[in-house]
């Protein structure tokens, strides 16, 4: 018997079961969840990350300047920032843990990892928090072409692939200052086609890559307002991109005219509108919800309707989640750390407000480290391209090793008593444990190793 | 806490009145001598290592025209190595390898894979063998693995992959192992009996228990500092034990060669932590190093020119590292192509000037005497073998 609407929402569209909410019943009751996904009246703006930077080049000086007794408050606020990672990953759980359907949240995960970004040095930590705030929950139901300018101008990612620093090797920039040395760089727009729309086998060449770095040139980011857009960095003249020409060629004194970020946002909208980018998102949806070898069916009717609705994501999204491929390869994906550790906060039953009120070095114990132990350490995806998809990228030796260790140590990490294992394994698995698991937990010799035993069980890691 | 013992496991396993055989858990843990002595360990790049600044062709006329700041060679610190090229002064910490025949290179190799320059379909590539005509696809086996497929008596314990990174050139039919140094795996043996029955039927779930609870049991666990030097460590000191052991077979792969901006300061940090892996292999494996060859290789180098942000953008030639004592070091393998207008790749680009799998095969040859028919034919699908390059020694 195929799984029910229910069931496919908890486990594969959402963070599993708990006992204190029941599931969706309606693919409508779903999809109307995915507006509680917006950004949280805790939201990190881009203007409070600068700040963070702000502060952080104040303290230093001071420190500088001041000697030790400026030291304590140098290195608390070095503290405060290397600790942004943590307080992004617990925010993160306890929304998930909380949200009724889950989809949203599994939304932001989906397109925060499609737009992979890195907070490296210590004064850009406040903006990957405001990257997904600002770039990414505001536009999950919307409009693809609306997600990715969003995301590909948004400071935090000029900063990560090198874009803040690019200049138009014609711009007014470099030929006022020669002896800079000032130029382009490559890698946003190179991975904008290959990662973010279009897909590596699309038909695009290195010339497209070349064009599109021209004419992305003048985005940038300032220690003041942080987004910002410099003319005088713009590469100047008509470019063309997959075959469309921006830019006018001519100005009135016989020099190109600079370029407007218009030409930007029109070039992000007709790269989002093609027929490979619908075909490479809808594929790499079915592939994060489905399954590593993504049903035809499923791909085509995605894309589909991405190409008649302009890539209208809640339109997308409403194909998936009522279509019968999910519930024909039901389990056939791994639970990635970070639903792993949702799902089984929510099975022992425990909500978010529980995991505010961790002390955030407990939280570190027993979610972050292990989550980096089954290969995923949190805010520290190894490229852009984010993390893996397919199911033994995932379940090795070393990382199912971490999992179920995980499983042994994460209940008494967050309870103050265990739950009877038997009642804990019926919440996970609203009611209808698998026969092996069934057999298994009555025989466990301790409560600890009971409930570890559902938690590091197979049906738990899959979804 | 009770560390696994296998023992103790059987005697539990007997307790609760199952038979060993019918324990899932129980199955594979045969151990079998392995074929020869030779060792061979292959780090992979992610990322794309700048081939022209780890080590630097000087004596190139033009290379100071096309890198102002970049790899200009002694001038700039590096490390002189025969006139001609220098080495990177963050691999300092391998001079002395250089200086006994125990460091080498080739300079301008690439696989096949041209022109796109993506980052995951190039170490795809780098890692299933393939050739350029064939579509990248994600799902091939590793080259690696069709390696183990061909050497007589080889076993799931022959090969290791280290490191939590996946690694695609070991995935494959061939059974070979993966673990991570700093793992540890504790369950009683009741605990692992029962899980054991629920991972039965599920092959994926079944046979990582099988192997991590194998390998707990008789693996130490590298407790490490903090940070990236300090796992670079982890994992050479990890393969090392391994490879003193039954494995003879390696790979791991060091991060964080996209040297887009500011590539002084990235390459520098990613070259300390190769640097440290290789003299972390040496120092752990004693005088089994005499036996060892370790091959570094990236999915493709970077472009001749740098850019206008103080960095490369992804090109195509690119150089492999050789250590070991078992290799002819002190040594400069390869043609070099000239960095003239007309001695380009697409005019941006080292030119390959070698498929960089024909090293490969060639130590495959040397050290386990694998046919050349097999390495064209089956491990590297379409190669050329060519000449040798004689460095081994």
């Amino acid at each position: 018997m195929p799984p029910s609407f229910s069931e496919v929402a908890a486990v594969r569209l959402g963070f599993g079961f708990s006992p204190l909410a029941a599931p969706p019943s309606s693919p409508d009751t779903l999809l109307a969840s995915i507006a509680e996904s917006a950004p949280g009246p805790r939201a990190m703006s881009t203007a409070a990350a600068i700040e963070y930077g702000t502060r952080l080049r104040e303290a230093t000086r001071r420190f500088q300047e001041g000697g030790e007794a400026e030291r304590p408050g140098y290195e608390a606020l070095r503290s405060e920032l290397n600790r942004l990672g943590l307080v992004d990953l617990r925010r993160r759980v306890v929304r998930a843990v909380d949200a009724r359907a889950g989809f949203g949240e599994r939304l932001v995960q989906f397109w925060s990892n499609h737009f992979t970004t890195r907070a490296v040095a210590l004064n850009r930590r406040g903006l990957a928090l405001a990257f997904q705030d600002e770039a990414i929950r505001p536009h999950i139901g919307g409009r693809f072409e609306d997600l990715f300018f969003a995301a590909d101008t948004h400071p935090m990612m000029l900063v990560y692939l090198d874009q803040a620093v690019s200049r138009g090797p014609n711009s007014r920039s470099v030929r006022d200052r020669p002896e800079r040395r000032f130029g382009l760089n490559e890698n946003l727009a190179r991975e904008a086609l290959e990662l973010h729309s279009l897909g590596v086998d699309a038909d695009y060449t290195q010339s497209d890559v070349r064009a599109f770095a021209k004419l992305l040139t003048g985005l940038t980011v300032n220690q003041k307002q942080g987004f910002a857009y410099y003319s005088s960095w713009a590469e100047p003249g008509p470019l063309t991109v997959l075959g469309t020409r921006y830019g006018q060629s001519g100005g009135g004194n016989g020099r190109a005219p600079e370029r407007q970020l218009d030409d930007v946002r029109a070039a992000f909208h007709d790269i989002a509108r093609r027929p490979e980018t619908a075909r490479h998102l809808s594929r790499k949806l079915a592939v994060h919800f489905a399954s590593d070898v993504p049903p035809a069916d499923l791909v085509e009717s995605m894309t589909a309707v991405w190409q008649e609705t302009e890539g209208d994501l809640s339109a997308v999204y409403a194909v998936l989640v009522s279509h019968p491929d999910l519930a024909a390869t039901f389990g056939q994906k791994i639970r990635q750390p970070f639903d792993l550790n949702v799902a089984a906060i929510r099975a022992l039953g425990l909500t978010g407000s529980d995991i505010e009120a961790l002390d955030l070095d407990v939280f570190k114990r027993a979610v972050a480290t292990p989550m980096a132990a089954m290969g995923q350490p949190w805010g520290q995806p190894k490229g852009p391209d984010g993390w893996a998809e397919a199911a033994d990228a995932w379940i090795a030796p070393q990382t199912l090793a971490a999992r179920i260790d995980w499983a042994l140590q994460l209940p008494r990490r967050l309870l103050g008593e265990l739950p009877d294992p038997r009642e804990m394994m019926l919440a996970a698995f609203a009611g209808e444990p698998p026969e092996p698991i069934a057999w298994a937990v009555p025989k466990a010799e301790t409560a600890t190793e009971g409930v570890a035993i559902v938690l590091a069980s197979n049906a738990f890691n899959r979804r | 806490m009770l560390t696994l013992d296998r023992r103790l496991f059987l005697k539990s396993a007997a307790c609760v009145g199952c038979s060993a055989a019918a324990h899932p858990l129980m199955s594979a843990m045969t151990f079998a001598q392995v074929p020869g002595d030779s060792r061979l360990v292959v780090i992979i790049l992610r990322g794309a290592m700048d081939g022209l600044d780890a080590i630097q062709p000087y004596g190139d006329p033009n290379l100071r025209a096309l890198r102002r700041t970049l790899s200009v060679g002694p001038d700039g610190g590096a490390l002189d190595l025969d006139g001609f090229y220098a080495l990177h002064p963050r691999l300092a910490p391998l001079l002395p390898l250089w200086q006994r025949g125990e460091l080498g290179f080739a300079h301008a190799v690439s696989t096949p894979y041209r022109d796109k320059r993506s980052h995951f379909d190039g170490q795809d590539i780098l890692e299933a063998g393939t050739g350029g005509d064939l579509p990248p696809d994600r799902r091939v086996s590793g080259w690696l693995n069709r390696l183990l497929q061909v050497i007589p008596g080889a076993t799931a314990e022959t090969a290791y992959s280290v490191g939590t990174e996946p690694m695609q050139i070991l995935s494959g039919k061939a059974a070979h192992l993966s673990w991570a140094p700093q793992m540890s795996l504790s369950l009683s043996p009741q605990a692992q009996m029962l899980l054991g029955h629920i991972y039965e039927d599920d092959g994926l779930f079944r046979n990582a228990a099988q192997d991590a609870i194998r390998i707990s049991g008789e693996a130490e666990v590298m407790t490490s500092g903090q940070g990236p030097a300090a796992a670079a460590q982890a994992l050479g000191a990890f393969t090392a034990s391994r490879l003193n052991g039954a494995s003879r077979i390696a790979t791991f792969s060091i991060s964080g060669w996209d040297s887009h901006a500011r590539q002084v300061a990235v390459i520098g940090r990613a070259l300390d932590q190769l640097s440290v892996a290789i003299l972390a292999l040496r120092d752990g494996l004693g005088t089994n190093w005499g036996a060892t060859t370790v091959l570094v290789m990236t999915e493709f180098g970077r472009a001749i020119r740098e850019n206008g942000t103080g960095g490369t953008d992804h090109g195509t030639g690119g150089v492999m590292l050789m250590a070991g004592g078992a290799i002819r070091g002190g040594h400069g393998y390869g043609e070099w192509p000239g960095l003239a207008e007309g001695q380009l790749y697409a005019g941006r680009d080292l030119m390959p000037t070698r498929d960089i799998r024909a090293y490969a095969a060639w130590a495959m040859r040397g050290l386990f005497g694998i046919e050349a028919s097999a390495l064209e034919s089956t491990i590297f699908p379409g190669l050329d073998l060519g000449s040798d390059p004689g460095f081994l020694a």
